[in-house]
């Protein structure tokens, strides 16, 4: 009976799906570029954030279309007040990979700690793979897939404890080192609020599926670790 | 058949219907509804055409009776009493029990006769001074005085269609009725009439209860507190399916058949 408005919801997922997997693809890329230091990828990240920007705003101005158009209700707005917000957190979680980037630029061609080598890209992979099965669980409305996920973030925190706590060994043992540290630091807690944002996703499929909100975040590091 | 959230509310209520049958000869219309209504609220009534929904609405005030083949079975309970007792007169029902049409029907009189009807059929006992405030009062709570006031002693029917309906429902109140009951109040009005009446149903429950049977879903989600859907079983007779706080029923319905008819995919 509402056939169209059936397709419009399919391809506002589709929509997001397709923004998701770039995003995952461009966690990675940006953080190969940073232990490897690539200058090159580091800024087609950068560049990449506009055109993730563009299509957050777009897949928002759709949804509201179609809010304006079907009066969608129940299942059908759950679903798309989802979408708003996990449009949202994609976006947020590009503004860290861009400025993931924008710290290797920054960095130039100054080598960079030993244990950063060893271990971002293990955290980045954990973080990718958590936005990755937080969209599945999006697309297959799997309310229990949405509600494991966030466990996940232990291994992410444990990697940013690690490394944070050499990053303060590493300043505490070469002063002149203090810029180069904080710009390590940022890019470790860029990496981290990533997997945060991806809970947040993970909180929406919750509701979508089941129609109640509980937060699922600790949001451990608004603050530095102490 | 399950019949979910019997009770979204915890009470007071208005009106209850404890194991309510309605038939229409040998046709059962609406079967085993129980349901009260909280006070001093608004519940939709929905569901697809042919589910009872209006019979329901009907039988909170006896309005069924005046259809020769109608029979109702269980209990309307009003102040702890049941309006079809033997002894109850379905008149002084009515007077308590307000109802406002889905096509605005003022009689072919003044305004302001169209108000005081109501209230001289009440045993109004007031001078003309009275009947006069009586008058302006109710047309003040209908939100259509300010249309009106400076022809009262013009015909009902030379208003629009939206000032109709609330004449009708100034007449209504002027009986000072606890409940009014609303059949698609405003499926026969332009949008800003609707919006009107819908805002004038919000300030008309800081007085009385009311009911309203709806077709128009946004209508439903936007105006009422509590939502009653029913469905046509596989005999034609109409049930209740979920009953529930708006706010829930219209984002996270607990039946699916619900979720299926709110979303537009049958009925």
């Amino acid at each position: 009976m509402r056939q169209s408005f059936d397709r419009e919801l399919q391809r506002l997922q589709a929509e997001i799906l397709r923004m998701g997997s770039e995003v995952e693809e461009h966690l990675t890329r940006v953080t190969t570029a940073f232990v490897e230091r690539d200058a090159y990828t580091a800024a087609q990240m950068i560049a990449a954030d506009t055109s993730i920007n563009e299509r957050r705003i777009q897949i928002g101005l759709d949804a509201l279309t179609l809010i304006a158009k079907q009066q969608p209700l129940a299942g059908d707005l759950r679903l798309i007040g989802a979408v708003m917000e996990i449009v949202g957190e994609l976006e947020r979680i590009h503004d860290y990979i861009k400025g993931i980037g924008k710290i290797s630029l920054n960095i130039g061609a100054t080598p960079i700690l030993p244990a950063f080598v060893a271990h971002m890209p293990e955290m980045a992979e954990t973080a990718r793979e958590m936005l990755h099965l937080s969209l599945k669980a999006f697309v297959d409305r799997d309310r229990d897939l949405a509600q494991r996920v966030p466990a996940m973030d232990d291994v992410v925190d444990a990697l940013f404890n690690q490394l944070y706590a050499d990053i303060l060994a590493y300043a505490a043992n070469q002063p002149q080192a203090i810029s180069h540290s904080n710009q390590l630091e940022w890019a470790l807690h860029n990496l981290e609020r990533s997997a945060d944002r991806t809970i947040n996703i993970c909180e929406w499929v919750v509701y979508m599926v089941t129609g109640v909100y509980h937060e699922m975040s600790m949001g451990e590091y608004e603050a530095p670790p102490q | 058949m399950t019949t979910l959230a019997h009770d979204p509310s915890g009470g007071p209520f208005a009106i209850e219907a404890q194991a309510l049958n309605i038939y229409y000869g040998s046709f059962r219309a609406v079967k085993d509804i129980n349901l009260r209504f909280s006070t001093h609220k608004i519940t939709a009534l929905i569901g697809p055409s042919g589910c009872g929904k209006s019979t329901v609405l009907r039988a909170f005030n006896r309005m069924n009776d005046l259809i020769p083949i109608s029979r109702t079975e269980g209990t309307v309970l009003f102040h702890g009493k049941n309006i079809y007792d033997a002894d109850v007169d379905p008149v002084q029902v009515r007077r308590r029990v307000g109802m406002v049409f889905q096509k605005p029907n003022p009689f072919p009189k003044t305004i302001y006769e169209n108000v005081a009807w109501g209230a001289r059929i009440n045993g109004f006992k007031g001078n003309k001074a009275d009947m006069d405030a009586l008058v302006e009062e109710s047309l003040r709570d209908a939100a259509v005085w300010d249309d009106v006031k400076d022809k009262l002693f013009q015909s009902g029917l030379s208003l629009s269609g939206g000032q109709q309906q609330r004449l009708c429902i100034a007449r209504a109140i002027a009986t000072r009725p606890e409940l009014i009951l609303m059949d698609e109040p405003a499926s026969a009005l332009d949008p800003i009439s609707t919006l009107r009446i819908e805002e004038l149903i919000q300030d008309l429950k800081k007085n009385y209860t009311i009911l309203i049977v709806t077709h128009n879903m946004q209508q439903a989600a936007r105006a009422s507190d509590y939502t009653a859907f029913f469905n046509m079983d596989t005999d034609r007779a109409g049930y209740l399916v979920e009953y529930g706080q708006t706010d829930q029923v219209f984002t996270s319905p607990k039946s699916e058949m619900t979720e299926q008819y709110i979303t537009g995919r049958f009925g």
